[in-house]
């Protein structure tokens, strides 16, 4: 039986969890309250925090001065392009570590995950070179394949965690039912793991929407996403806080809304496979 | 069609001997059951014959067919897991059909024939549901419907029943067993439980450590086993093993007598001991009697037999029910 926890305990513990998340939340609402600050109430000290005069002119000059459509389509090209090629080589290779396990299969699986310790830097010139020879620079498909391969490991990890929980008995049913290696995975193990792979592709998502290095190191103008459209407001005549912040406001806005309405799916796919 | 032969399959694991060389034949229309105790192969060697594992050496022909390497799909067997496996996000109407749809029959074919099985296997009401929403005997109904659609050269059954209930477990056996009746096709059935190996199959293939024991009908396993592995496995209660100067003198190492071939008396007898437990069950009573010199001998008798716990009983062999072991254990 669970243990009852007093009520002076859970105020109190509510009280912490609502300070810690207010307090990680803090640097997105103070942007959002920046983005609508002139630029001098934004370096105003002390700091106004809700008492000042509201102002849309800043999402006015940034939308004046670039093209946010641009960078958003991008955006959204980027990120959904490489997360739907991510799982098409994922779920097969996820299907074999999880349903024909090797000897080694758990080895793959950490090795492939420990790309990801690696810094990206250490590998940024090789592979700016060979876009710049193949000609990928500063092209939507150059970072697709580059964010695919760069959260590949995540997603067949994810997707490998979510396949184990199946059990083989219905692949292997499915196999006796005359189902083709194609039609088992289309028909028998996708549906059934529809949660898994829902969450997957919402995290990666996120993931490839946020990623910031190789936007940034491998985009000019054509295929700059909104981090390259956030970055573009650090410039060298000096920083202009209000417009950064609305900048980023408008770059974050759209992932926050899909992550606040698909949490609950994104805190199971987070924690699967940890309490059964 | 359904006849499989197996020979010489052997299976290793690493570097483990799950199933010794073995050749058995199975013929068109037979219901054969593979019967042994937990870790035997009895469920490997089922799988080799779906498919499902590849075999290490040795040769499997289904219909004279060399299917050794044909893939599961290919091998026109239907096969009934012992979790039912069943697809969780189809109804039972998309689960019967499955097969049926990987096959490519037309819709009205299709259609036709899951109403049918349906009809067959009771399920009429419950094709819109979903497995999840289904007690444990109709989804094993569930899963011998989606393996009958497909009208298969064999039925395999991997401890189909293992998962229910007591009651449900005998009238599913019977319900198996007049589907082999009313079908005639090739059946293999495997089990841990001899009552069920001794009521459905036509052939019994006893396995331990991944050998054949013994293989034949279950009278004649009954009769006559060959080695004491299959004289204790086959039979319920276990068969009575007695050594030492009483074997001597019926010229074996060791003797065994079925508990239903114990005379029970209250006067006089071979063997006399006291009762350790008495079960009273109606039909039967079982007396487990510390005989002396002997040790723990278990009796049947008809009907009820008035005794209780610590009552003196005597017990008497029927002489030619008597099976009579070498120092190996194998039948004389």
């Amino acid at each position: 039986m669970a243990r009852a926890i007093p009520t002076r305990q859970k105020i109190v513990m509510s009280v912490i969890a609502w300070a810690i998340a207010f307090l990680i939340f803090f640097p997105i609402l103070w942007t959002i309250l920046t983005s609508f600050k002139t630029e001098a109430e934004a370096v105003a000290t002390p700091p106004s925090f809700l008492f000042f005069d509201w102002t849309l002119e800043n999402y006015v000059t940034v939308q004046e001065r670039s093209n946010y459509f641009r960078h958003f389509m991008n955006s959204v090209i980027i990120s959904l392009g490489s997360t739907v090629a991510g799982l098409v080589i994922a779920i097969p290779a996820a299907w074999s570590m999880a349903f024909v396990p090797a000897k080694r299969t758990k080895d793959i699986l950490m090795w492939m995950l420990s790309t990801k310790m690696l810094p990206a830097v250490g590998v940024l010139i090789p592979i700016y070179l060979i876009f710049r020879d193949t000609g990928l620079l500063d092209t939507r498909l150059g970072l697709v394949i580059v964010l695919t391969m760069i959260n590949l490991p995540i997603i067949v990890w994810m997707l490998f965690t979510y396949f184990r929980e199946i059990p083989g008995d219905i692949l292997e049913a499915a196999r006796m039912d005359g189902a083709t290696l194609r039609s088992e995975i289309l028909y028998v193990l996708v549906p059934m793991a529809v949660p898994g792979i829902a969450s997957t592709l919402l995290l990666n998502i996120i993931l490839a929407w946020n990623e910031a290095f190789w936007t940034l190191n491998l985009t000019a103008a054509r295929s700059a996403p909104l981090t390259a459209f956030i970055a573009s407001y650090s410039s060298p005549e000096g920083l202009f806080y209000a417009k950064l912040s609305a900048a980023s406001t408008m770059a974050i806005a759209p992932i926050l809304i899909l992550g606040w309405f698909s949490q609950k799916q994104l805190v199971r796919g987070l924690t699967f496979g940890a309490v059964k | 069609m359904g006849q499989i032969i197996l020979q010489d399959v052997t299976k290793q694991f690493g570097t483990v001997e799950v199933i010794k060389p073995l050749d058995l034949d199975i013929q068109d229309g037979e219901f054969v059951v593979f019967v042994g105790p937990s870790g035997c192969g009895k469920s490997t060697l089922l799988r080799l014959i779906a498919g499902l594992e590849d075999v290490t050496s040795g040769t499997i022909l289904i219909d004279g067919q060399d299917a050794t390497l044909t893939p599961p799909a290919k091998r026109r067997l239907a096969m009934v897991f012992q979790s039912y496996a069943l697809y969780p996000h189809m109804s039972v109407a998309k689960n019967i059909a499955f097969p049926l749809r990987m096959a490519g029959l037309p819709r009205a074919e299709i259609d036709k024939k899951v109403k049918a099985a349906a009809a067959t296997l009771n399920l009429t009401d419950y094709l819109d549901r979903r497995p999840g929403q289904l007690s444990g005997g109709q989804r094993q109904r569930v899963a011998i419907g989606r393996a009958i659609v497909r009208e298969p050269a064999a039925f395999l059954f991997d401890e189909p029943l293992s998962n229910l209930d007591a009651a449900l477990r005998v009238n599913m056996r019977l319900e198996i067993s007049e589907l082999h009746n009313q079908l005639q096709t090739t059946m293999i059935y495997v089990t841990h439980d001899q009552v069920e190996a001794m009521t459905m199959a036509d052939k019994i293939v006893v396995l331990s450590a991944g050998r054949i024991e013994q293989v034949g009908s279950p009278l004649e396993l009954y009769r006559a086993p060959k080695n004491t592995f299959v004289a204790g496995f086959i039979g319920s209660p276990k068969m009575n093993f007695i050594d030492g100067r009483d074997a001597q003198e019926a010229g074996a190492a060791q003797i065994g007598i079925r508990p239903e071939h114990l005379r029970l008396s209250m006067e006089e007898g071979k063997w006399s001991g006291l009762v350790t437990v008495s079960e009273h069950l109606g039909s039967d009573t079982f007396l487990h009697v510390n005989v002396d010199g002997v040790g723990t001998l278990t009796a049947r008798s008809d009907g009820e037999f008035g005794v209780r716990h610590g009552d003196r009983v005597h017990l008497t062999p029927i002489e030619e029910r008597i099976h009579r072991f070498d120092a190996d254990g194998k039948a004389i």
